[in-house]
């Protein structure tokens, strides 16, 4: 543990010290702060819409701020992430490939497993802390509204988990080559078949259709979303993270062999 | 320390190393010569547990570094030819961060960066950022962090490529003031730096072990004939007649250059230095002495004569200079 502590610590040492973080940050808080004014201002007009609805009918029509404002926000995340996470991981290790440092870490006595997990909690950190923004945009909805936190909870240890799906295979992909931009393009090429799949298959009734459904990382999100935590879908998560890093250490070992 | 069994590792269809056998003990420093692609970067990488061998035995400190890599590592400090540095980090944050990953307790760390930046010479460079040091310091720093916990083996790939002459002296007096307590072997493809720092050499070639012996054997065994190499602007069947039929001369081989001229490899016996002689006599005969000089001892020649049976007179074609090789000499 405190070998995959220090190789976190390096990786997040290396974000910081570059501009990557910065840029990466700087980037998701203008999208995403583009973002949260277009929902609010939809929402500000509804809220008005309502208002007059409740004069000419008597009668109230709820408006939930999770149901129109976090929730769609959330999504856009995904989204947004789709784009970002080929940033955060593409270096992991095409950099130590190219500079060498491979062969320090590779001699060094620690296990594959430990320098990937390293690598990864490093990644897992930026991101969090890229969910840690639209935290900030969140709270503002508490100072001016009322909304509920159980499915907030809910819908960011979703987003948290569907990240760490995109990392663990973002570091998969970091592994095959020493060159940072072609590990950045086949991760953003990934993240974006994967994406638009989950859009064909959405509505396919074929069997084939569902399969490609049921495998997307998107899919299983909705229900995070909603505020419902499915076993299910925590599962999957959890089985998808796990089969990354799992791939990511026999890339490696396959490294090894070939020189 | 290290033994090596029938090592052998295959990139494909290419056979990098071919069947290696060779044990080291403790203390001794083992010299690797061979050109590039020779195999010498493999058998250290498997040595040093980054690669796994294709079949054979290597254990090193008792360990097999299939069986037990975690251990091997923990005894090994490895300093690859490029030095495996992070250029943003300051020397003092490399130190650090290697010795944290090769698991020297926190509280003996300060005290150990402290003790190999002065062992290598970095004191003055510690706040330093890598990425802005010259290549002789990264050097060092490469070898700080080989050194970072106290390792029974160092394994050096090419320490002193790349370097100035005055750099190469100090690394090499370096490697030898570790040679007490650190089992070493280094590899190199100059002839004189194996020479002068290690206690036996073995040469590698297409990933076979050629030679394996000291140092001082394998240069007797070359300054057994010197050879001369002559450029002389006349008749070529007299001149070769005129030079091999002098006294001391063991072989000569001629050809015609490209411009007309004659150049000829003359092996003279050992001992002998006939320049004199053989520069007066083509005078004497009135052709032209274009050129008179003998052959460096690069490591390429001797090879040349361990590997191949090849004609002096190719030998002299494909043998390039190895210019820290002459300075030596």
């Amino acid at each position: 543990m405190r070998n995959v502590w220090t190789i976190t610590r390096k990786e997040l040492n290396a974000y910081f010290r570059s501009p990557i973080a910065y840029i990466v940050l700087a980037v998701f808080a203008i999208i995403f702060g583009f973002f949260f004014y277009s929902v609010i201002s939809l929402f500000m007009r509804q809220v008005f819409e309502q208002a007059q609805y409740t004069v000419m009918y008597g009668r109230m029509y709820p408006l939930n701020v999770n149901e129109m404002v976090i929730r769609p926000l959330l999504s856009n995340v995904s989204v947004v992430c789709l784009f970002l996470v080929p940033m955060i991981t593409m270096r992991l290790f095409a950099e130590e490939k190219k500079s060498g440092t491979m062969e320090l870490l590779m001699t060094a006595p620690i296990t594959d497993m430990q320098i990937i997990l390293g690598k990864f909690f490093a990644a897992f950190i930026l991101y969090a802390c890229l969910l840690g923004i639209t935290f900030c945009y969140i709270l503002i909805l508490f100072r001016y509204g009322n909304p509920d936190w159980k499915p907030l909870i809910a819908g960011y240890l979703g987003q948290l988990l569907l990240g760490g799906c995109f990392l663990s295979f973002g570091l998969l992909l970091s592994t095959f080559t020493k060159n940072q931009l072609v590990a950045g393009s086949l991760t953003f090429g990934l993240f974006l078949m994967l994406w638009i799949l989950n859009m064909a298959s959405e509505y396919a009734s074929t069997q084939v259709g569902q399969i490609v459904n049921y495998i997307s990382f998107t899919t299983h999100i909705e229900n995070f979303s909603k505020g419902v935590l499915d076993l299910k879908d925590t599962v999957y998560y959890l089985s998808v993270i796990g089969l990354g890093l799992f791939l990511t250490a026999r890339s490696l070992e396959s490294v090894r062999w070939r020189g | 320390m290290i033994e090596v069994q029938g090592l052998t590792k295959k990139f494909g269809r290419t056979v990098a190393v071919d069947n290696l056998h060779f044990s080291v003990k403790k203390g001794e420093i083992l010299g690797f010569l061979g050109p590039n692609g020779a195999g010498k970067t493999t058998t250290m990488r498997v040595i040093t547990g980054y690669m796994p061998p294709t079949s054979g035995n290597v254990s090193v400190a008792g360990f097999n570094v299939m069986q037990d890599p975690l251990e091997v590592k923990k005894r090994v400090g490895y300093l690859p030819e490029t030095p495996p540095l992070y250029t943003d980090m300051r020397v003092d944050e490399m130190l650090e961060f290697a010795g944290r990953i090769k698991g020297v307790e926190k509280s003996d760390l300060q005290q150990r960066m402290e003790e190999v930046a002065e062992k290598t010479a970095i004191t003055d460079v510690r706040k330093k950022i890598v990425g802005h040091l010259s290549k002789g310091y990264r050097q060092r720093v490469g070898l700080a962090v080989a050194l970072i916990n106290s390792p029974d083996i160092l394994v050096l790939d090419e320490p002193t490529a790349g370097l100035d002459p005055k750099q190469i002296i100090e690394t090499r007096k370096l490697i030898l003031s570790l040679a007490g307590e650190h089992t070493i072997i280094l590899s190199t493809h100059i002839l004189p730096e194996a020479a002068n720092t290690c206690h036996r050499v073995m040469i590698i070639n297409n990933g076979r072990l050629v030679a394996e012996d000291t140092p001082e054997n394998l240069t007797a065994r070359l300054q057994g004939f010197d050879t001369l190499r002559l450029v002389v602007d006349g008749p070529q069947a007299e001149i070769q007649e005129k030079v091999s039929s002098m006294d001391g001369i063991r072989e000569v081989a001629a050809s015609v250059t490209h411009d007309g001229k004659v150049e000829l490899s003359v092996q003279m016996s050992h001992g002998k230095d006939l320049r004199r002689e053989i520069a007066r006599a083509v005078v004497e005969s009135g052709w032209g002495l274009m050129e008179l000089r003998p052959l460096g001892m690069s490591l390429e020649d001797i090879f040349l004569q361990l590997t191949t049976k090849e004609s002096l007179e190719h030998e002299m074609e494909e043998a390039p200079e190895s210019p820290v090789g002459s300075l030596e000499q």
